[in-house]
């Protein structure tokens, strides 16, 4: 495969492709009939998903470096330009997106039904995005695609959502707009302070990790502005409340995409930015312990909360806050096992969840309620449906065996040496999340069908299979071989790892290469 | 080749068979031919290779077990967890039990499942069992050991509320994997310990390391024991969280045979036995082993002296049973333990069975009359010895066995138990008393085993005159497996036979390989000569008591059927309605916890003061100042010319100062 793949140019291209795809799309959708968009959106998506397949074998997974980098100057006056590479965290992350982008829209297939062609283009809009945050090495084009994905949701929940949707949208904008505008301050701030320095003006990832040394007393403040944009992103508590609204007015594809991935860009900024920028702050006795604490309350109010939520939909969004609280422990566990499990939580939670919504909507186009009660007994007219559910439940819930388990698993050993108490405190998430899951689905699908509208609901379609079957798969063999995947991020792991040293030098030194240089 | 490498097929097949029935199941009339070919097969198939590896075991008895990796699962630097299993001695003995016993209930279902319309999804769900069941007993470490361990929760959960329409069995199999998750809680947090101690999950390497890395009695070894014998109190229904065990008899009765008697809850059994070095470090954890044992020996057979359902009887037997198990290897009597676990898989699934029997005649007699009175009831039986008469007597057999009349199985294993815990109580005297709970309990047993005979079997009968015509005994497809769990109720005590009976504990001497690392911190040396035929003849006296006692009290009592019953008052009262533990807990734990998520967490953190007071405070703020600025602009020159000098006079001030 890597010989195919080094032989067509693979590595030269494919990341800029994958960038200028979808906005290639977003032109046929527009221009094309309001009935062939959603045809136009599948089949771009699945071109996208295809070929960033490649990407699997194209990173060389003996190095833990950034790779397939390539730099195009954009606003040389300012440092600019358009940089983009991935390591083992970046890859697994595209493609999460771009396997659930023609899942999300196959499950719009029926639930849009008005101004498709605009919807239809704000989801490749989004795509790139997406893909974009992940794979941007320089912090401008990192805070454009930031920017880039925000608004195509907004106007996904503010024109195709529920009934409150104006309030849900608008509340997601300013909150992710705040944040964001934050980290704009920050990211201008710590270009200006190495140039006042190094002379140089750089918004390149590589030059501002080797210089980073430079910012001095300043370091608390950026810290304090990237970490706010990222905490409301993730969302921790308790920055949490837009989450919920956001996704009970979102369309499903919304809800999946916004859980699946969107949260993830909040972690992924940590692992990639924050921490790596500002060790001996991030990982400072204080701010470590505000985390870790913030981390256990969201594990543990996420369960509780959702516990009790009368609205499916919510619960869902409430158990996201619950899942990710695990994924900022881990990133502070600070070991190996820790930080490897952060990532497969963030993975997994995109399956589970990202499953959990679709079934949630596949529920509201055949009965138009999200209310638990409305439901029950379902099992015996929806047979299918309900063995699906009941998988994908198990997964969220961390059955051993199944993919959910082993992200929270090495998350809690990784970091029970460092907290010890605070891992114990999470391990009762498990407790809790078995609580509110299997309570949900026994009200939905157990008990006696009494309510004769649930008589006629007619079992999963071959389209819905479709849209499933892809996450099931994905389940089990992510619950039993994660080896491919583990190995494959890492060595990325190992050097976010030496990157996040508290006490990692600080002075600042000479570029060599496009990579960057670890000292260890 | 080692027969050992073949183990992978003893998981494998149940598993296909679990595939197949599971694809049946989704088609809306399975063919019930194939299920009842497919779902028995494949595990006497796996109880083949089963033997097979036995065989090789026998012929050669390894000193360290046989590892065979499948897979790597979870690399992640220094923690390399690897999809392996191991066979040695104890898992040799665990695989038999669960391919063997687990074959007899898969027969005996065929017959007593047969009517159901969930028929193939019921095999399903139960070769899933065996196949979660094997990779509990096969784990090479403890995550795949957890797969097991959760996995086998599952299937309880999803056979428990196999008649999912009535909401009560759907609160069981909820109920019974929550209660298995606090325990499961222990397991991790004791998997975490162990990785922070001894760099390795590894159960073998755990045995080898544990001796020279942690210090004995210290307190590390004791909270990762207490962590383990958490998991264990949920997994094997002891106090505290035994109360989902006797709700668990809403599934189907061979599930209660095979899950809830002879495999599931011995888990915990096998696994304080597996970590044997660890406990045998930790004398105090050894002690509340025994303790919580031995108390919920006594308050469980209490509890059982007043069940009216038939299988709560036996339920309530159950939890008993195991509190025994776990005296047995609190004492450091592993071998012991896993010898009773044994022998109550045989007399304990020859009773469930045989209330299976008792239970689908029952049925059948008020199926054909349209009444709807209790089929569980014994209140509505009595007499049956006439109509069933297969199962009257094997069912006596096994109450003789687990009363502990010799020379049947269950005499030999309980009698161990007893005189180990005795011999503790050289060192730590409070064994004594764990001792004396035994033998109160073992008399409790063998009463109230008694009163279910009587009530069910004797007497006259209360099914009711015209229901009485359609009982009869079970087809042979039941009745079969019935008379093999009955041979081997009567013979089961040879494989370790003590001795003054003429045996030289076989199975101990088997098991010795796993058990040799705890031997240097905890050994038993169990009484000889007077003091050990003291104490037999008084553990078969106290049986003989029990049942005789048990025997002329009931059948002294004139029992009227359950409808026509007057409600309990006063002990009894207290005793039926099982010390009302489940009311304590709802109302101390899940009502609070639901009522700080709902109250205090939902309404009033989360909507009121993040959402309403900071995010919708900051927009009510925004919204202030934006009319506060707007009533500035009145459009008014003076106003501005006054405020415009007021600045400036304060800027003045501010420059000059």
């Amino acid at each position: 495969m890597t010989e195919f793949l080094d032989s067509v140019g693979y590595g030269q291209w494919i990341l800029h492709l994958l960038i200028v795809l979808p906005l290639l799309g977003v032109v046929p959708v527009l221009l094309g009939p309001e009935s062939s968009a959603k045809w136009t959106a599948l089949v771009v998506t699945i071109l996208e998903l295809v070929l960033s397949l490649g990407l699997w074998w194209a990173l060389d997974s003996s190095r833990g470096t950034l790779q397939l980098v390539s730099n195009t100057p954009w606003i040389p006056n300012w440092g600019i330009s358009y940089r983009v590479g991935i390591d083992g965290i970046s890859l697994v992350m595209v493609l999460l997106t771009t396997l659930l982008m023609p899942i999300s829209v196959l499950a719009s297939w029926r639930y849009i039904t008005n101004r498709e062609r605009g919807y239809y283009a704000l989801m490749l809009t989004l795509l790139t995005g997406l893909v974009g945050v992940f794979i941007a090495l320089d912090l401008f084009v990192f805070y454009i695609f930031f920017e880039v994905m925000l608004i195509p949701m907004y106007f996904i929940i503010g024109v195709w959502g529920g009934a409150n949707r104006l309030y849900a949208a608008i509340k997601f904008f300013i909150y992710t707009m705040a944040g964001s505008l934050l980290m704009l301050v920050a990211i201008v701030a710590l270009v200006w302070r190495i140039q006042s320095v190094t002379g140089t003006i750089s918004f390149s990832y590589d030059q501002i990790l080797t210089n980073i040394g430079v910012v001095g007393s300043l370091a608390p403040w950026l810290f304090a502005a990237f970490a706010i944009a990222f905490a409301i992103k993730v969302p921790i508590f308790p920055f949490h409340t837009w989450l919920p609204d956001a996704h009970v007015e979102a369309p499903t594809a919304g809800s999946v995409l916004l859980a699946a991935v969107m949260l993830k860009i909040g972690t992924y900024g940590f692992l990639r930015f924050a921490v790596p920028f500002f060790p001996h702050v991030a990982l400072s006795p204080a701010v470590s312990r505000i985390v870790v604490v913030l981390a256990v309350i969201g594990v543990i109010y996420g369960a509780l909360v959702a516990m009790v939520q009368p609205d499916i939909k919510k619960l869902v969004a409430y158990s996201s806050v619950s899942h990710l609280g695990f994924v900022m422990l881990g990133i502070w566990g600070g070991t190996l096992q820790s930080v490897q499990g952060s990532l497969m939580v963030m993975i997994s939670h995109g399956f589970s969840t990202g499953a959990l919504f679709l079934l949630v909507g596949m529920m509201y186009e055949r009965r138009h309620t999200r209310l638990i009660d409305d439901y029950g007994g379902i099992a015996r007219v929806m047979p299918l449906f309900s063995l699906v559910f009941t998988v994908v439940a198990l997964s969220s819930i961390g059955l051993p065996g199944l993919n959910g388990f082993v992200g929270e698993f090495l998350v809690l050993v990784g970091s029970f040496g460092a907290f010890p108490i605070a891992t114990v405190l999470a391990t009762t998430g498990v407790i809790f999340a078995a609580a509110y899951l299997l309570w949900a689905l026994q009200r939905i699908i157990y008990h006696r069908l009494d309510n004769p509208e649930n008589e006629r609901m007619p079992d999963l379609d071959r389209r819905e299979l479709a849209v499933m079957v892809p996450l099931l798969i994905g389940i089990v063999w992510l619950g039993l071989y994660p080896a491919p995947v583990l190995r494959r991020m890492e060595p990325a792991a190992q050097r976010y790892l030496q990157l996040a040293q508290p006490t990692r030098a600080v002075q600042p030194v000479a570029v060599r290469g496009s990579t960057v240089e670890v000292r260890p | 080749m080692m027969a050992a490498h073949w183990v992978w097929l003893a998981v494998a097949l149940p598993l296909a068979g679990f595939l197949v029935n599971g694809a049946l199941a989704l088609h809306r009339d399975a063919p019930k031919l194939a299920v009842s070919i497919v779902g028995p097969g494949v595990l006497l198939a796996a109880f083949g290779v089963c033997l097979g590896i036995y065989q090789g075991l026998l012929a050669q008895p390894p000193h360290e077990p046989h590892i065979v990796p499948l897979w790597s699962w979870m690399p992640a630097g220094a923690l390399q967890v690897d999809l392996a299993f191991q066979v040695d001695q104890l898992s040799g003995v665990m695989l038999l039990v669960v391919t063997g016993v687990g074959s007899l209930i898969h027969l005996f279902s065929v017959g007593y499942m047969r009517e159901d319309p969930g028929y193939a999804r019921y095999f399903a769900y139960l070769n899933l069992f065996i196949v979660f069941m094997l990779v509990l007993v096969l784990g090479s470490n403890l995550p795949v050991l957890f797969i097991g361990w959760e996995g086998v929760g599952l299937c309880s959960y999803l056979l428990i509320g196999f008649w999912f329409t009535d909401k009560a069995n759907a609160d069981a199999g909820k109920k019974a994997f929550i209660m298995n998750r606090i325990g499961d809680f222990g397991v991790l947090v004791a998997m975490f310990l162990l990785w922070r101690e001894l760099g390795t999950l590894d159960l073998a390497q755990i045995a080898a390391r544990a001796p020279g890395a942690l210090e004995a009695g210290g307190a590390i070894v004791t909270l990762i024991t207490l962590c383990l014998f958490l998991g264990c109190t949920g997994k094997s229904a002891q106090i505290p969280l035994y109360t989902w065990l006797p709700d668990a008899m809403a599934g189907p009765t061979p599930v209660s045979a095979l899950i809830h008697a002879a495999t599931m809850v011995t888990a915990g059994v096998y696994l304080v036995a597996r970590t044997n070095v660890l406990f045998a470090m930790a004398p105090v954890s050894s002690a509340v082993v025994a303790g919580i044992g031995a108390v919920t020996a006594l308050f469980a057979a209490t509890i059982a002296l007043r069940q009216y359902d038939i299988k709560k009887v036996l339920a309530y037997s159950t939890v008993s049973q195991l509190g025994y198990m776990f005296v047995g290897v609190g004492s450091a009597a592993f071998a012991a333990g896993i010898f009773h676990l044994v022998t109550h898989a045989f007399f304990k699934a020859l009773l469930f069975l045989g209330a299976g029997s008792v239970i689908h005649a029952m049925h059948h007699a008020y199926h054909a009359t349209h009444a709807h009175d209790d089929a569980q009831d014994m209140r509505n039986m009595g007499g049956l010895r006439q109509h069933l008469p297969v199962t009257f007597w094997l069912m006596t057999l096994a109450t003789l066995a687990i009363a502990g009349v010799p020379p049947l199985s269950g005499f030999f294993s309980k009698d161990e138990i007893l005189a180990s815990a005795f011999a503790r109580g050289a060192e730590m005297p409070v064994y004594y008393l764990f001792y004396a709970f035994g033998v109160v309990a073992a008399f409790l047993t063998a009463f109230y085993m008694a009163r279910l005979m009587v009530m069910t079997f004797l007497g006259e009968n209360r099914t009711g005159t015209e229901e009485r015509r359609h009982l009869h005994e079970a087809p042979w497809i039941m009745t079969g497996p019935l008379v093999v769990l009955g041979v081997l109720t009567v013979i089961g005590g040879v494989i370790n036979l003590p001795t003054f009976a003429g045996g030289h504990h076989a199975l101990e001497t088997w098991l010795e390989p796993v058990t040799a690392p705890s031997a240097p911190f905890a050994r038993v040396e169990l009484p000889h000569g007077s003091t050990e035929l003291f104490l037999v003849g008084g553990a078969v006296l106290i049986g003989v008591l029990g049942l005789v006692l048990g025997y002329r009290a009931t059948l002294a009592r004139r029992v009227v059927p359950a409808r026509e019953s007057p409600a309990e008052t006063g002990l009894a009262r207290v005793l039926h309605r099982k010390y009302f533990v489940d009311e304590i807990y709802d109302a101390a734990v899940v009502r609070p916890v639901v009522w700080l998520s709902r109250v205090v967490l939902w309404k009033g953190v989360d909507q009121g003061v993040v959402d309403g007071a900071a995010v919708n405070g900051t927009a009510k703020l925004s919204r202030g100042l934006g009319w506060v600025g707007s009533r500035l602009q009145t459009g008014q020159v003076g106003v501005y010319v006054v405020l415009f000098l007021v600045g400036a006079l304060w800027i003045l001030r501010a420059v000059i100062r």
